[in-house]
């Protein structure tokens, strides 16, 4: 199992997909990540499926974080298969908004780590994404040591 | 508290009567905390007439009707004419709004709106996007015969239509266009244009911003300015202060961020040469009521006072249409919980209570799972009974500006009233609300209100019944049915859509859009009149939007977390 340095930050991308624009929720969340230490790429509403898995790659990511309070989040089941096909299996995705309990399931069958819904508190998603990125980072260095 | 005031205003008895009520309330009160309101007003525990003295009646209050309208903008009223009900429907295809509307007119609705699909205010045909969004947030609308349909059998001269319609205003060119093909005269058509402040969706609501800032101003004054010669009774604009509240202003932020959008418009207006006597009249209002009783009855009031004294002092009309404040009010979401959400019904009832009480034009109500998914039938319902309890069993309604002479209301809307005219001093000083979006201190404001107020939720200084405090230890769920449209109603749809675009008249099309270019291009054109024109030769939704993104840039809004 590898160790990771002391240096090591978590880094999310907080974004949205889709069509809908509501961002209250996903600027309060990036800002109180950056708060928390963490390295935050945060982008406008309406990316594609494929911008953001080229963002993860691009920046490295350790977490997704898709913020979702129209339908959009149905969007997200791609997302993991788009994710897989890029080898980014080791990247935690995770869902926060409006989230009915139907979706809710298919999300999590399709792979994504854990929906919040509205009323968690900062300090939740924070601990949860701070745990997440950093099993996540331990398994892409395994990954990488693995593959040499 | 000034006790020289005191004695001024009330006998020397009743002077020294408050001061031992002071002594007594110090010793009894052991709580010191300071109470303030969202917008950072501090809360006392009493108000007397050293706050408020019925001496200013007449400079602050005066009749509905006159000014300075704080009781109102009409001499009657709530009393001659109630609040227009008026909820958002939309969902799924052309033929599922037209059941709705037909339920709803046969129900005695009159004023009633159109919700696109999020796909129509990405300013996107449907064949443009993953059918898996299409019509499951609003009714998608791309084409003159989608518009036809979706008022198939209903006389468009009857109702009042709110259309969320953002610029290139899309949508009332279509509307204009059935109405032509009907042979209805277009002095006819009444209701609004709904999202039509561009400003608010750079800032705020960002899913509605579609054309580049300089471009959808110019949009935005084409617009005004083709519907006052041709759509008279229609309302081109309705400034918004719901986006910016719910992105997190507080409430005295967001009536300044809305009236300092007013006067930008209104300066641009009157830059190409309109007369304010004549647009002032067309301008209507759209606010967020949050749960913050006393502070939304302060808000609108005192907003209500501003704007006519505004308009009258900084632009001189004297057309005393133009003085009124007209207001749509939405119940706020945001305040919605997922927890315990039957418990969304009262907050949604002291919400509209708050409306009501400041005079509002018309409401909508939200409905209670709307946290959940998107609202059922029930729930919305229900929404609407909530108006129907608080006019018509509770009586609320059959006064006019019943909490007038409250020392709190009246103090409140006093300080409410220097905050904002702080804020709007501030968008002045940064040069007019144009510059101060384009520049991001709007942005910055709100997010620094969204997560102050935030950091207060966190910390239990405001609570959330069900979230915060009062929780229920593994609550469980309520499961509501979802209602979305059926892969093959949509399919259908798309094939509608791609048949319609076979079908057309390709020689009229391409004149259509070529004139749209050249509009687009040609500054000295009003850019909606060939959008109108353009919808009568074929040309879609999605088209137009291309057209007019192309040549006057694409809207990315300034998004600052």
């Amino acid at each position: 199992m590898s160790k990771l340095p002391n240096s090591y930050r978590p880094k999310v991308i907080v974004t949205k997909v889709g069509l809908d624009g509501h961002d209250r929720g996903s600027r309060i969340v990036a800002s109180y990540l950056r708060d928390a230490g963490m390295e935050v790429v945060y982008t406008p509403p309406w990316q594609s499926v494929l911008s953001v898995v080229r963002l993860a790659l691009d920046e490295d990511a350790d977490v997704i974080g898709i913020s979702s309070l129209a339908t959009d989040h149905l969007l997200v089941p791609e997302l993991m298969q788009a994710l897989k096909k890029s080898r980014m299996e080791h990247v935690c995705v995770i869902v926060g908004g409006i989230v009915p309990p139907d979706d809710e399931v298919a999300l999590l069958d399709s792979g994504v780590s854990k929906v919040f819904h509205p009323g968690a508190s900062l300090e939740e998603i924070s601990e949860f994404i701070r745990n997440m990125a950093e099993q996540a980072r331990i398994n892409a260095i395994s990954k990488f040591e693995g593959s040499i | 508290m000034n006790k020289s005031n005191v004695v001024e205003l009330a006998s020397p008895s009743s002077a020294s009567e408050f001061e031992n009520w002071e002594k007594e309330y110090e010793r009894a009160q052991s709580d010191k905390k300071i109470i303030e309101n969202r917008s950072g007003i501090e809360i006392k525990p009493l108000y007397t007439p050293c706050d408020w003295n019925e001496k200013y009646y007449s400079e602050k209050l005066g009749y509905p009707g006159q000014i300075p309208m704080t009781r109102g903008i009409y001499p009657t009223m709530h009393r001659g004419r109630t609040w227009s009900q008026r909820q958002l429907i939309g969902m799924g295809v052309p033929e599922d709004y037209n059941n709705r509307l037909h339920e709803l007119l046969a129900a005695g609705n009159t004023a009633i709106s159109l919700i696109p699909c999020n796909s129509v205010y990405r300013g996107y045909d449907i064949d443009e996007v993953d059918p898996k969004l299409l019509g499951t947030c609003g009714v998608v609308v791309n084409t003159i015969d989608d518009m036809d349909r979706c008022f198939k059998g209903i006389d468009l001269v009857k109702l009042s239509t709110a259309l969320n319609d953002p610029g290139p205003f899309t949508l009332l060119a279509l509307l204009l266009g059935v109405a032509k093909r009907r042979n209805v005269d277009w002095s006819n058509i009444t209701g609004t244009s709904n999202q039509s402040d561009y400003l608010s969706h750079y800032v705020a609501n960002h899913m509605f911003f579609r054309v580049s800032l300089e471009g959808s101003r110019r949009i935005l004054v084409d617009h005004i300015a083709f519907c006052q010669e041709h759509v008279p009774n229609w309302n081109p604009l309705s400034v918004v202060g719901q986006h910016t509240q719910q992105a997190g202003a507080t409430p005295a932020e967001a009536m300044a961020f809305t009236i300092s959008a007013g006067i930008q418009y209104a300066e641009d207006c009157i830059a190409r040469g309109l007369d304010p006597e004549k647009f002032l009249e067309r301008f209507t209002f759209f606010f967020d009521i949050s749960i913050s009783f006393f502070e939304e009855i302060a808000k609108l009031r005192a907003g209500r006072r501003i704007w006519q004294k505004l308009v009258r002092e900084r632009f001189g009309v004297s057309n005393p249409k133009t003085w009124r404040f007209k207001f749509h009010g939405q119940t706020s979401g945001v305040d919605l919980t997922r927890q315990q959400p039957l418990n969304n019904i009262a907050r949604v009832t002291i919400q509209a209570m708050a409306g009501i009480f400041s005079g509002l034009q018309s409401l909508h109500t939200d409905s209670y799972d709307e946290v959940l998914s998107v609202p059922t039938k029930e729930a919305a319902r229900i929404a609407v009974a909530t108006q129907n309890i608080v006019k018509e069993e509770a009586h609320c309604a059959d006064v006019i500006d019943p909490l007038a002479g409250s020392y709190y209301v009246e103090s409140l809307t006093d300080e409410m009233e220097d905050k904002i005219l702080e804020v709007i001093r501030l968008i002045d000083d940064a040069g007019g609300m144009f510059q101060a979006v384009d520049h991001g201190l709007v942005q910055q404001m709100i997010g620094e209100s969204a997560r102050n107020f935030q950091q207060k939720v966190e910390s239990g200084e405001e609570t959330i019944v069900g979230v915060n405090k009062y929780k229920i230890e593994n609550e469980e769920l309520e499961v509501l049915p979802l209602e979305r449209p059926k892969p093959e109603v949509i399919e259908a749809q798309l094939k509608k859509l791609s048949l319609y675009k076979k079908n057309r008249d390709q020689s009229r099309f391409n004149l259509g859009l070529s004139a749209l270019q050249k509009a687009a291009q040609n500054e000295n054109e009003n850019l909606f009149g060939a959008i109108v024109d353009a919808v009568s030769y074929g040309v879609t939704h999605g088209e137009i939007n291309q057209v007019v993104r192309q040549e006057l840039g694409f809207g990315h809004p300034q998004i600052i977390p």
